[in-house]
């Protein structure tokens, strides 16, 4: 009796097991995209210093260098997210970021002013190294629109902070403060290319 | 002999539950509410639906007051007209192409380009006809059909006129720049997202 009614149970569970597979969409884990996306960049030191350097280098280029370098930075960096995306390799990604902070720190440091569409190429050269190296790290079940969106978002907000930070260029202290801070850039740049050479 | 009978039951009725378990269609946020209420949080709570109506009021609204107008009304009867023709032909879902409206729309407010009203009202039909064909298709399919379609059709009325009247009161100076940054990280969303379906 008892062996009748265990086979009768295992051939229920062996076609319960043959149903169709469920297509749902975990709805739970669009909000952890946009979480993961949102802390992704900031968890880089590499990442923050080179972004809030491009908002500081705005700052002391003034208009409309200060709106136009964090307008498009966004867009070519998702252009190397989208190459990183497809597969197609970059070399030296982690030279070119640690390149990205020496030399915005250096601008930085020295106040370089370049005519801005040199400037913009500049940036957009290293946006492309950030956008490869850190745009395409999607945890696994996570909405990839909210993920980019938050990656983005936060990219965006630490060039704000680097912006308002270099509000302080028009008081003499704060000229030499921001020169400062782009030599503390720069410096630790020279690091992480110490550290991605060794 | 009960005992084998009763078992004999219960297994035949396991396997026909096994044997009529529905495909999970977890496409569509359930209210209880009804297959209109159904739509509206579809639209609230799937971004690529909510944030190309959110660039394009913003787009719409940046020109002026006569442009926003245009895409108020413009907007949602293309949407309401693609939903339609989505949910009763059957097409099949486009969800592939989402990242067109997003990199098209969000390029577009970022470039800050001077448009006409006709080429505002063009790209808010086109807009409309594509995201609305994409949900039509995805409510016949998901349950809730033309009430869903109307369902978010109202939400993305209500949406359009909000943000398009705040982007004609706040553009002055920083304001206007900071529309503009928006839609450089809708149109740098829209690319990554292109990466995603493509990879």
């Amino acid at each position: 009796m008892r062996r009748s009614v265990a086979r009768h149970a295992l051939v229920a569970m062996a076609l319960a097991a043959l149903g169709p597979p469920a297509l749902a969409h975990v709805e739970q884990a669009q909000a952890a995209g946009l979480l993961s996306g949102l802390a992704h960049p900031v968890s880089g030191l590499d990442h923050v210093l080179a972004m809030v350097a491009v908002g500081l280098w705005g700052a002391q280029l003034g208009a409309p260098a200060i709106w136009l370098l964090p307008l498009t930075f966004p867009i070519v960096m998702a252009l190397g997210g989208l190459l990183g995306l497809l597969g197609i390799a970059l070399p030296g990604v982690e030279l070119g970021i640690a390149a990205s902070a020496i030399l915005l720190g250096a601008a930085v440091m020295t106040e370089r002013r370049l005519p801005l569409v040199v400037a913009a190429a500049l940036v957009g050269v290293f946006a492309v190294f950030h956008g490869h190296a850190h745009g395409t790290e999607l945890p696994p079940g996570q909405s990839g629109l909210l993920y980019s969106l938050g990656f983005v978002v936060a990219t965006g907000c630490l060039h704000a902070i680097g912006i308002a930070i270099g509000a302080i260029h028009r008081w003499p202290a704060g000229r030499v403060a921001l020169r400062i801070a782009g030599g503390g850039v720069g410096l630790a740049g020279l690091f992480f290319l110490w550290r991605a050479v060794a | 002999m009960k005992l084998p009978h009763l078992a004999r039951r219960r297994g035949a009725a396991g396997l026909l539950l096994a044997l009529c378990a529905p495909q999970a269609q977890a496409h569509l946020v359930e209210t209880g509410l009804g297959p209109v209420y159904d739509g509206i949080a579809h639209f609230a709570l799937t971004p690529e639906d909510l944030i190309p109506v959110l660039a394009l009021a913003a787009l719409a609204g940046l020109r002026g007051a006569d442009h926003a107008r245009r895409a108020i009304i413009v907007l949602p009867l293309a949407w309401l007209l693609g939903g339609l023709l989505g949910a009763w032909f059957k097409l099949p879902a486009i969800a592939s192409l989402a990242w067109l409206p997003l990199l098209a729309l969000g390029g577009l407010v970022a470039a800050d380009l001077r448009l006409p009203v006709a080429a505002t009202t063009l790209i808010a039909a086109a807009a409309g006809g594509f995201l609305g064909l994409a949900n039509g298709a995805a409510m016949a399919q998901a349950g809730p059909g033309v009430r869903g379609v109307i369902g978010i059709v109202g939400a993305v009325f209500v949406v359009t006129t909000l943000v398009a009247a705040a982007a004609v009161a706040w553009q002055q100076g920083w304001q206007r720049i900071a529309w503009r940054a928006a839609g450089s990280w809708i149109a740098a969303s829209g690319l990554l997202l292109l990466g995603w379906s493509l990879r």
